[in-house]
């Protein structure tokens, strides 16, 4: 391998055939290069996706109360079950092996004003922990704390698009707006992945929104987490001896459907990455794909190029050249070629999909990527392939009888 | 240096098999100059592949240099063909993307021996043969006598016991052949034992033995006065 004298000779017939070595070369750097590319638009199609369905958190439960179906214990069917304040405090203390935070949420309509804009908004009474139920960017200020929360404070977080509507080109911090005719301090301004109609949300402490409603402490609905690591199944537990605990508490039929509605957002997501793993297969598969094709396009190209060089390998064997030596030469070139060219067109693919970054949004193409791993991997692959499609014609070259070889016009 | 005893070879057509030498006993001493001659499959050509190793016998002996030849396999025939062979064709068989001293340097490559030294000797053998100046030029740019020219410094840059020319001035028209019949002779004169296949009367003899095959047997085998081919140049 490292002999001097052989790899000269081998620059020497790849400087003198610049048309086969260029052919070759670009078959391997083609089909390395569409192989990087596609994979990383992959990938840009996985991300886009996430992105469309995973914008929240993914270990999260939303509890809501409904009407009771069954008599139980002397209460008649149809009866409102409500949450407040304690059942907060009470799943906090009964369940801290599996819940990383609880918030609850009370979603109002309100009209929202600002000096002459105004418009109907949701608001949101929540706690400090909805920042992480909902992925909330902030992007200026601060969320709703725990400080709010105690004394209920009539601080607001809003949207960005709520900024933009209501303020225009103002700093929005620290101002005053009006909502639903209790005056609001803007403490800070959010963004969020989800989409326009999650920036339109304004947040206020949970307690502030009770307060308003004649301080009384009742809760729409509770988003409680869980610990990312019990995961799936570990979820399901808690979800289910959460269902126990408040059905007892609420005093509900361990048979009624209704009542208590919990939504497990692991069972969306686990849906979900199901069918992102779907992608995952189609892309695998298209690139799995493309790099049969290569190996196809670069052992059809060896095949000719040492067809082509029959008559020299005939004319190189009366010469004395032994068969080992033949194969070494055609396969030391075309291994040589492959990993030069492999790289190039590797480097190529990687440095384009660095430069689309962002501009093929539009076509559901976020952030195409593919590790590095994946591309040398890919472009051994070729190499090795690269190899064994030379290595058998050569072969065959090289046990061709001097005279066939020669005879060969 | 060569010595053949009752050598035979057939080739499989098919379901049938062509018998193609039928018995050839023949011996050249080192220094001769034998033409080998014969109509198209008189069977001159198979007897020089076997004598030149690019083809095995089925029946019979061969010597060369005192060394049996047999039991070759690819690499042990390569091996001999650069020690103790060099080739000389009708269509000059020289590689055309290697200049004439690369092509020259090619057996020596083979041979093991070191660049700088395969360049000095290669560039030697082509002034011995009035190239040099065109040494650094592809086959394409030379005339066919050039190229033959080359072939014969090719051929004997390893410096081998016998030269194998198969219809050297086939592809040439008669002056030209007349140089490349001098060169020969020349290097026969230096004490080459050399092996010319011709069908052309004129160039046998300007050989010293003439060597007549006949459906694979010899039928004549005369030494002859040779014509110089140095008063035609």
């Amino acid at each position: 391998m490292f002999n001097q004298d052989r790899w000269q000779e081998i620059f020497e017939t790849i400087r003198k055939n610049k048309l086969r070595t260029f052919l070759s070369g670009f078959t391997v750097a083609l089909g390395i290069f569409i192989f990087i590319i596609l994979f990383g638009f992959g990938n840009g199609l996985k991300n886009s996706f996430q992105e469309f369905f995973l914008d929240d958190a993914t270990n999260t439960m939303f509890i809501f109360a409904g009407k009771t179906s069954e008599p139980y214990k002397g209460f008649k069917a149809n009866r409102r079950i409500e949450f407040t304040n304690d059942d907060l405090y009470d799943i906090k203390d009964n369940f801290p092996f599996f819940l990383e935070y609880i918030t609850p949420r009370i979603s109002r309509r309100a009209t929202v004003r600002y000096k002459n804009e105004f418009d109907n908004y949701t608001t949101r009474g929540v706690g400090p922990d909805h920042q992480y139920a909902e992925k909330t960017i902030m992007m200026e200020g601060r969320y709703v704390n725990e400080l709010d929360v105690k004394n209920k404070s009539k601080h607001a977080v809003i949207g960005r698009l709520v900024a933009r509507d209501l303020f225009k080109q103002e700093d929005p911090l620290g101002k005053f707006i009006d909502v639903g005719n209790s005056v609001f301090k803007v403490v800070g301004v959010f963004q969020d992945d989800g989409g326009d109609n999650e920036e339109r949300f304004i947040y206020i402490p949970y307690t502030t929104r009770q307060s308003l409603e004649k301080g009384n402490d009742k809760i729409d609905q509770m988003i409680v987490a869980f610990r990312p690591e019990l995961g799936y199944k570990g979820s399901l537990a808690f979800e289910r001896q959460l269902r126990v605990f408040l059905k007892e508490k609420k005093v509900i039929a361990p048979k009624d459907p209704n009542g208590i509605f919990i939504r497990n957002i692991a069972d969306n997501i686990k849906q979900n990455q199901q069918f992102a793993n779907v992608l995952q297969l189609i892309v695998t598969f298209v690139g799995l794909g493309t790099l049969i094709a290569g190996i196809i396009g670069i052992s059809n190209i060896m095949v000719f190029i040492v067809k082509e060089r029959t008559k020299e390998l005939g004319v190189r064997k009366a010469l004395g050249a032994t068969p080992k030596s033949v194969i070494q030469m055609i396969l030391q070139e075309s291994i040589f070629i492959t990993t030069i060219s492999g790289y190039v067109g590797m480097a190529l693919g990687v440095f384009l999909l660095k430069n689309i970054n962002e501009t093929l949004e539009d076509y559901f193409i976020k952030n195409p990527y593919i590790d590095i791993s994946t591309a040398l991997f890919a472009t051994l692959i070729l190499i090795i392939f690269g190899g064994i499609a030379g290595y058998i014609p050569a072969k065959r070259a090289a046990s061709i009888k001097p005279i066939v070889a020669l005879r060969d016009e | 240096m060569i010595q053949i005893k009752d050598l035979h070879k057939s080739y499989k057509m098919g379901s049938s098999s062509l018998h193609v030498l039928k018995g050839i006993n023949l011996t050249v001493e080192e220094g001769e100059l034998v033409a080998i001659m014969g109509s198209s499959g008189s069977g001159k050509s198979t007897l020089l592949n076997i004598i030149g190793m690019l083809d095995l016998l089925d029946e019979g002996s061969y010597e060369l240099d005192n060394v049996l030849i047999k039991d070759l396999d690819e690499t042990k025939a390569a091996k001999y063909r650069n020690k103790f062979l060099g080739f000389i064709f009708q269509s000059f068989n020289l590689i055309n993307y290697k200049t004439a001293v690369e092509n020259v340097s090619l057996p020596l490559y083979y041979q093991g021996m070191k660049r700088a030294e395969r360049q000095e000797k290669a560039l030697k053998y082509l002034t011995s043969v009035g190239l040099l100046d065109w040494a650094t030029h592809l086959p394409s740019e030379l005339s066919g006598g050039q190229k033959q020219r080359v072939a014969i410094a090719r051929a004997m840059a390893s410096e081998p016991k016998l030269l194998l020319a198969d219809e050297p001035t086939g592809a040439i028209d008669t002056q030209t052949s007349n140089e490349v019949m001098d060169l020969i002779q020349k290097i026969n004169q230096e004490g080459k034992t050399i092996l010319v296949i011709t069908h052309e009367e004129d160039i046998a003899q300007m050989c010293k033995r003439i060597i007549r095959l006949k459906d694979g047997v010899i039928v004549e085998d005369t030494k002859v006065n040779q014509v110089l081919a140095t008063q035609y140049v």
